[in-house]
């Protein structure tokens, strides 16, 4: 079946609702998801979006452009940046206008509440930057932004995953899905699409991501011609409830809780003099995982203890209902009087799909984009998040670059006519299925995605050296090849997760080879990339972005330069 | 420990008619029932169809009857049901394959109360002021994550013969809009919520309030509308409420005073 829609967005999380709100102003608007509306994972986002509203306290844009800069590692691109932090109160302004019933002040204005590298007077000290609704804001977000585009009947295909993109002389045209209730293959076609899709946390064992995030897109552009940036930059989020990993929101520092070790000393005061446990996630992660290394975990463990129980009851349950309900259910626990388990946990990808300040997406290092493709969210590299991303800064990089790409969009498709593309594109999508599902071997995904989970967690995730890198890979390489032997025992049309997940590993496995071998040519640590043995940043070499493309015999890397601007590449600590 | 399911399946593609199939598998007492579903389907029965997504009670996606009553496979740990459970799909709507329904009913219902705020007014160049005291009421009411488990457990949305009743989720967002200080269209929601499909539909039986996952006083913020509707027509001498509040469990007539 072809579907024609004006413009067409994969993915129903923040970015894509934000740009399918903006858009549908103007125009034909459908949003594709493989999981229903309101499952996507922004929903888990729980601590807030920054904007220096300075609701609570003076705040400045040119505080929050500083930090995000610094947090970053000087990695992200300040053109962009800029456009970011100044949009910031504007965006926060409307969400209210739309409906999002923030936490408020005493005089009725947006509350603000610390979070991790946000400060005031370039690095001073900490600054209540970070607008919420307790510990739940993304999934009241998501909600409100639904509500909207109902209200404004954008189109929603739920259950239906991307299987292709559909290039007509080099531009973008759409599209083919496959609908999980029926077994049908698609083709939606539109004047411009928007991947949206999120990140890849599944790649790693544990992860506060949910089981959606597979990053299939990322690899459709990928095999495309079109390059990966950055993509060695992955966030390990220090208080992953253990052994779970599920998100204990940075908004439980914020108001005041505090890491343990087995002693029960607080010690993010040695690694992190000024700020404490409110440093950048990279930093706190880092000194977690090293006070295990030297037996300080808890009872010798892997994990460490987030105190609260200094916070009292009311702020607890009030502030942070959320992360109380999680350690109540998961490890029945009660965090008013008993410290939380806490380890890292892999949670958000900073490098993906190049795009410009409107989410156009890149094809090289030049300016040159893909006509006709756009992407935002965590899925896209603008890059604002540059090698770690500051905590809230991510709903906002959402919320503004995905209503830019839903007015560029808008802008675009009035002078674009309908694209017909000669051939069927699903023909090719269909082949590939049933020589996924015609086959017969010896290999279960299952056992393959258990593997590489622990061969990414082993050797690529929050310290890394050369020779575990090189083993990551030939391990991943070892995975790729048995997934050629691998059998999709249901053979069924309906509702088949065996097919479908099977698809989404493979391409996961493509995403870790990308994800080592960026990881092994970036010598040099920086931010989320600690290489243990060069851990040194060198500006000298490595101020630049990372971008690999497909090639034969595995990915090819090359590099270009960072946008810098008003902050110069300075000594990093907090 | 070994834990014993007694799983619900249906294709339509082959079975006449639903069966349950018993699988057995291994796990730990703080694992989730969601953990033993997903061992089955990886590891035993790959044909299993259930929908899952964040796997910690945010998402919505994992709502079935557990040993009979709706709650979230990522929410129930093998330890709270013992070694032996049964699951089942979500009543009241149509089951598409094994523990999946079409909630397209659901969603449709959503719809149908204007679930967005409506505000006559151009706003202000920053935020409109709302005071904590303004928030409170709605602190509840926007935990809710759209699962369906209140509205699958409603005897009245179970009943056939009163199967149009909007539902209690439906009834909760409409809450959360119809006592929002910002929203500008109270009379025209109260007209749309004064109906014996909308909200006199609610029989008071305090289901909904049992099985929310995220501890919403459902029933509760049902009779705060009831109350709202009642005073609004009584301050307007509209004279008799069209439907009189129903009260067979014998609670607080609003739903608003008994924990039931």
């Amino acid at each position: 079946m072809v579907l024609d829609h004006e413009i067409l967005i994969v993915g129903a999380g923040l970015a894509g609702l934000r740009a399918a709100v903006e858009a549908s102003e103007t125009a034909d608007v459908a949003v594709v998801s493989k999981v229903l509306p309101t499952r996507s994972h922004s929903g888990a986002a729980q601590g807030g979006i920054t904007a220096a509203l300075g609701n609570e306290e003076e705040d400045q844009w040119e505080w929050h452009f500083f930090d995000t800069v610094k947090g970053g590692d000087y990695l992200g691109d300040q053109d962009v940046i800029e456009i970011m932090v100044k949009d910031a109160p504007r965006a926060i302004y409307e969400l209210e206008h739309m409906g999002v019933p923030f936490s408020r002040t005493r005089d009725g204005r947006i509350a603000q509440r610390n979070f991790g590298g946000h400060t005031k007077g370039y690095g001073r000290e900490p600054v209540k930057r970070a607008c919420y609704v307790a510990d739940h804001t993304g999934r009241v977000v998501l909600d409100t932004l639904y509500d909207q585009a109902i209200g404004r009947h954008v189109r929603f295909y739920g259950e239906c995953y991307v299987l292709s993109l559909v290039f007509d002389d080099g531009r973008c045209c759409g599209v083919v899905t496959y609908d999980l209730a029926t077994g049908g293959l698609h083709f939606l076609r539109a004047k411009v699409v928007l991947l949206a899709t999120g990140g890849c946390g599944k790649i790693y064992r544990t992860t506060s991501n949910g089981f959606s995030t597979t990053g299939e897109i990322l690899n459709l552009t990928f095999k495309e011609g079109i390059p990966l940036q950055d993509m060695e930059f992955i966030q390990f989020h220090p208080t992953g409830l253990f052994p779970l990993g599920i998100l204990v929101s940075e908004a439980a520092r914020g108001e005041g809780g505090i890491l343990r070790n087995d002693a029960g000393e607080p010690f993010m005061e040695r690694y992190a003099p000024s700020i404490k446990d409110l440093a950048a996630r990279d930093v706190v992660s880092r000194a977690i995982l090293t006070e295990v290394r030297a037996g300080r975990g808890i009872g010798g463990k892997g994990y460490v203890h987030l105190d609260l129980t200094h916070l009292g009851e009311r702020k607890i349950t009030e502030k942070l209902w959320e992360i109380t309900s999680f350690a109540r259910i998961y490890l029945g626990l009660d965090a008013v009087s008993q410290p939380i388990p806490v380890a890292p946990t892999c949670h958000y990808l900073m490098g993906g799909i190049p795009t410009d300040g409107d989410g156009r997406v890149r094809a090289d290092q030049t300016a040159r984009t893909v006509p006709g493709l756009y992407a935002a969210g965590e899925c896209a590299c603008v890059s604002i998040h540059g090698a770690n991303r500051l905590g809230c800064n991510s709903l906002l990089d959402l919320l503004v670059f995905g209503r830019r790409s839903g007015k560029a969009m808008k802008d675009e498709v009035a002078g674009v006519k309908t694209l017909l593309t000669g051939r069927d594109p699903t023909k090719p999508v269909r082949e590939r299925l049933a020589a996924l599902t015609d086959r017969e071997g010896p290999e279960k995904a299952h056992a393959i995605r258990l593997e590489m989970q622990i061969v990414m967690t082993d050797y690529g995730s929050v310290f890394r050296t050369e020779g575990a890198l090189r083993q990551g890979i030939d391990a991943i390489l070892a995975l790729k090849e048995r997934f050629s032997r691998v059998m999709v025992t249901n053979r069924g049309t309906s509702f088949n997760y065996d097919l479908m997940e099977t698809v989404e590993l493979g391409h996961q496995l493509d995403l870790c080879e990308v994800i080592l071998v960026s990881a092994l040519n970036r010598r040099e640590s920086r931010g989320a990339h600690f290489r243990e043995d060069l851990p040194q940043r060198d500006d000298q070499n490595y101020l630049r972005h990372t971008l690999a493309f497909c090639a034969t015999g595995g990915p090819r890397i090359a590099y270009k330069p960072v946008v810098l601007g008003r902050f110069q590449p300075a000594v990093r600590a907090y | 420990m070994l834990v014993r399911l007694k799983v619900f399946r249906f294709d339509p593609e082959k079975d006449g008619d639903p069966y349950y199939q018993d699988y057995e598998v291994q796990a730990e007492p703080t694992d989730r029932l969601l953990d033993c579903l997903n061992r089955i389907r990886w590891e035993q029965d790959p044909t299993l169809a259930f929908r899952m997504s964040c796997g910690h009670g945010v998402c919505g996606s994992d709502g079935m009857r557990i040993n009979g009553v709706c709650g979230l496979a990522c929410q129930k740990l093998v330890e709270s049901f013992g070694l032996e459970v049964r699951v089942e799909p979500l009543p009241v709507f149509p089951v598409i394959k094994d523990l999946v329904v079409d909630l397209e009913p659901f969603f449709q219902r959503y719809h149908s109360i204007k679930p967005y705020l409506i505000a006559l007014s151009s706003p202000p160049g920053h935020e409109r002021r709302q005071s904590p005291e303004d928030i409170r009421p709605l602190e509840d009411a926007i935990r809710c994550i759209l699962c369906a488990c209140c509205t699958s457990s409603c005897p009245v949305s179970q009943d056939p013969q009163t199967a149009d009743y909007v539902g209690p989720a439906a009834l909760v967002r409409a809450f959360r809009y119809l006592f929002d200080s910002r929203d500008e269209s109270t009379s025209e929601r109260i007209a749309m919520l004064d109906r014996q499909d909308r909200v006199w539909g609610c029989r008071t039986l305090w289901k909904c309030t049992e099985v929310c996952p995220k501890e919403i006083p459902v029933t509760k913020l049902i009779g705060h509308i009831k109350r709202r509707i009642y005073e609004t027509k009584r301050e307007s001498n509209e004279g008799e409420i069209r439907h009189a509040p129903k009260d067979e469990a014998g609670n607080g007539s609003w739903g608003e005073d008994s924990e039931g």
